[in-house]
Parts: C-alpha cells; structure tokens; sequence
C-alpha cells in the first residue's frame, strides 16, 4: 500500500506547494518595483534650490555622509502623511535629509513646507522631471538611503512612518555609516 | 412642378420614412464623429508635440512606446498611458531618437533606470529561464508522467479468477434480475 499512498501524497504536496506559492505572491504589492540602482552610484544631477531660486545644486552634497533623499511633492497625499516623521528623522537622527521636490510648482512647495515645517537640510527642485528620470523615479514619495560614498544603498517605495523608519531604513543607514 | 402626392396615407408613410432616415443619418454622423474625435484625441496626447524627420523614425516611435510599460498605471503602455509620467518618458524617447540612438540603446537606457519592468516582454537571461521555460519543463514532465501511468495500467495483469470464484460470480449473477430484463 506504500505505492499508493505517495500516489496520493505527491499530488496533494505538490498542491500544497503551489498553492502556498500563489497565496504569497497575493501578498506582494505590484507597485512596488524593485530599482535596478540599488547597489550603483547615484545618478549625478544639478538641480536649481527649491529655496533659493538660481542657486545650483549638484549631487556632490551626497558625498561624505549618509543621506536620504526623498522625493516629494506637494500635490501627493502620501508625504503629506510621512511629513511628521521625516520632521523627526531631521530632529532625532544626523542623517542629512535631502528633499526632491519633483513635477511640483514652486509656490506650493514653498507653502507646504512652510505651512508644515521643513525637515530637509538641503532641497531641489525638479518640475520638469530631468534628474527624476535618471533617479528611476515613478512616483512620490520615494526616499533612497546613499552611503557616504554616493552609492544607493536602498530604495524605499510609498511614505515612510515609525516602523519603516525603524525596520527598513534605519538598519541600511547603520550598516553603512562609517564606523568610529 | 414638384409631384406632389394626394393619397394621405403614402404621403404619411413617406414622411415617416425620410424622417427615419434623416434621424439615422444624424445619429451615424454623431457617432461618425464622436469616434473620429476618440481618435483624434488618442493621436493628439501621444503625437501632437511630435513632429519626426522620417515615416520610419515614426514607425520606430510608435513601435517603441508600445513595447514598454507605463510604471504608474502598470497595464498601460507608454504609447497609451495617459499618465504624466508616461509623457514625460514619451519626450524622452523621442529625444533619444532624435538624437539618432538605437532602439536598443533606449530600451537599455530606460531598463537601467527603471528596471526590467519597463518591458512587456522580459529579457531571456538566467534570472528569468524559468518564466521563459518554466511552462515547456512542466509540460513535458507532465507529459513523461502521464505516459508512465497509462504504460503501467496496460501492462496490469488482468487479475486472476479459481473455478470457486467464477462458481460464485455465476450464482449471483443469476440470482440478480436485472431491472430492465435485457440479459
């Protein structure tokens, strides 16, 4: 009777397996698209300041430090929403906090971050989506962790709150600060 | 002088009959133009600020934003996305092109950026041989299997009967009416 019983087994496992498998891909998010510059260097950019109209900055502020950059933009409900904790990360955390204001007006920028305090060390400004493009940037708020040598470390898809910040940004920024 | 006819009946059914027309005539041409329009518009938001040098380099445009996906609205192509971001990556195809690059060349410029998603149709490398072959590799092992099932059930010896057996099997079938009498 052994034959049979693995005649029965072999199918229901294999079921089982699949059924598992299908059952874990419902729990992905399809808009979560992993970035192929993970890994790469950042791509070099020279953005006009977002505060300071005519005033250029290049990539090279990534250098020598950790930093994140998030881009953001007024018109999107979702960094609105991770506002407050990227005001904490600014307060509580020496990482510097680069804003990427993308396809946004300038007015409106200005307003939100007045109207809501500004956590950036540093923003720029790109309404017509040329660094953004190379950046690989589809949509805000997306926040990539660079290393201290400009390379990207993570990217990080949709708002960050309390428990991204604590579970999946912050342990690639330790693993990557310069010890000592 | 114009005929004009008398019998009220033939001139009511006539009358009927040019209105109806005249009303589905309206009706086509509304129509008519409407999908006209559609079409306009679709043109319009993808060609409208394009203007190319050769039919050919239009062929490649169109070709192009139709092979590559939309990364916000993910079940549209670039070509038919009406998202911003696809526009914004539409302009940068077309300047590609301008530029005189390669079809290859783009699409290698936007998988670099974006990653393999961008395209419908994934590349066959190690990563994705079992997307690609997956489907013939479970195909055939499927096919193997159900060959040796149906081998194995045909060289199944017929079971064996003793003559007590078959005394049995004799006895009950006869005891046994059969509810139509068809014997």
């Amino acid at each position: 009777m052994a034959r049979s019983t693995t005649s029965y087994l072999v199918p229901l496992g294999l079921f089982l397996a699949l059924t598992a498998l299908l059952f874990y891909g419902l729990s992905l998010d399809p808009r979560k698209v992993p970035s192929p510059l993970v890994g790469k260097p950042a791509p070099p950019f020279t953005l006009e300041s977002l505060k300071e109209p005519g005033k250029q900055i290049s990539s090279d502020i990534l250098k020598g430090r950790v930093s994140l950059v998030n881009v953001w933009a007024s018109w999107c409900p979702s960094c609105r929403q991770e506002h407050a904790e990227l005001l904490r990360i600014a307060r509580d955390s020496d990482v510097q906090l680069i804003g990427f204001n993308w396809k946004d007006e300038r007015p409106a920028a200005l307003e939100m971050l007045s109207r809501f305090g500004d956590p950036y060390t540093l923003s720029v400004f790109d309404p017509d989506n040329q660094a953004g493009i190379d950046w690989g940037v589809y949509g805000a708020p997306e926040t990539f962790v660079i290393d201290a040598e400009g390379i990207i470390r993570h990217k990080r898809i949709g708002p960050i709150d309390a428990k991204v910040w604590a579970q999946e940004i912050l342990p690639v920024i330790q693993q990557f600060s310069p010890k000592g | 002088m114009p005929h004009t006819n008398t019998d009220p009946l033939f001139s009511m059914s006539s009358n009927h009959l040019i209105g109806n027309t005249l009303r589905s005539a309206a009706r086509t041409a509304v129509l008519a133009s409407a999908l006209v329009c559609a079409g306009a518009a679709a043109a319009a938001y993808t060609l409208q600020e394009f203007t190319f040098d050769s039919p050919a380099q239009e062929r490649t445009f169109r070709d192009l934003t139709s092979k590559l996906r939309c990364l916000v609205c993910q079940n549209e192509s670039l070509a038919g996305s009406q998202a911003d971001l696809a526009q914004d990556l539409r302009k940068e195809v077309y300047g590609m092109l301008r530029e005189g690059k390669s079809q290859d060349e783009i699409i290698t410029f936007l998988v670099d950026r974006y990653g393999d998603f961008v395209l419908y149709q994934p590349q066959v490398k190690p990563s994705t041989y079992l997307l690609w072959f997956g489907p013939f590799v479970l195909i055939g092992v499927g096919g193997w299997l159900l060959l040796r099932a149906l081998k194995a059930k045909k060289a199944e010896p017929e079971p064996e009967t003793d003559a007590a057996e078959r005394a049995r099997l004799h006895q009950l079938l006869a005891a046994t009416e059969p509810p139509d009498q068809a014997k």
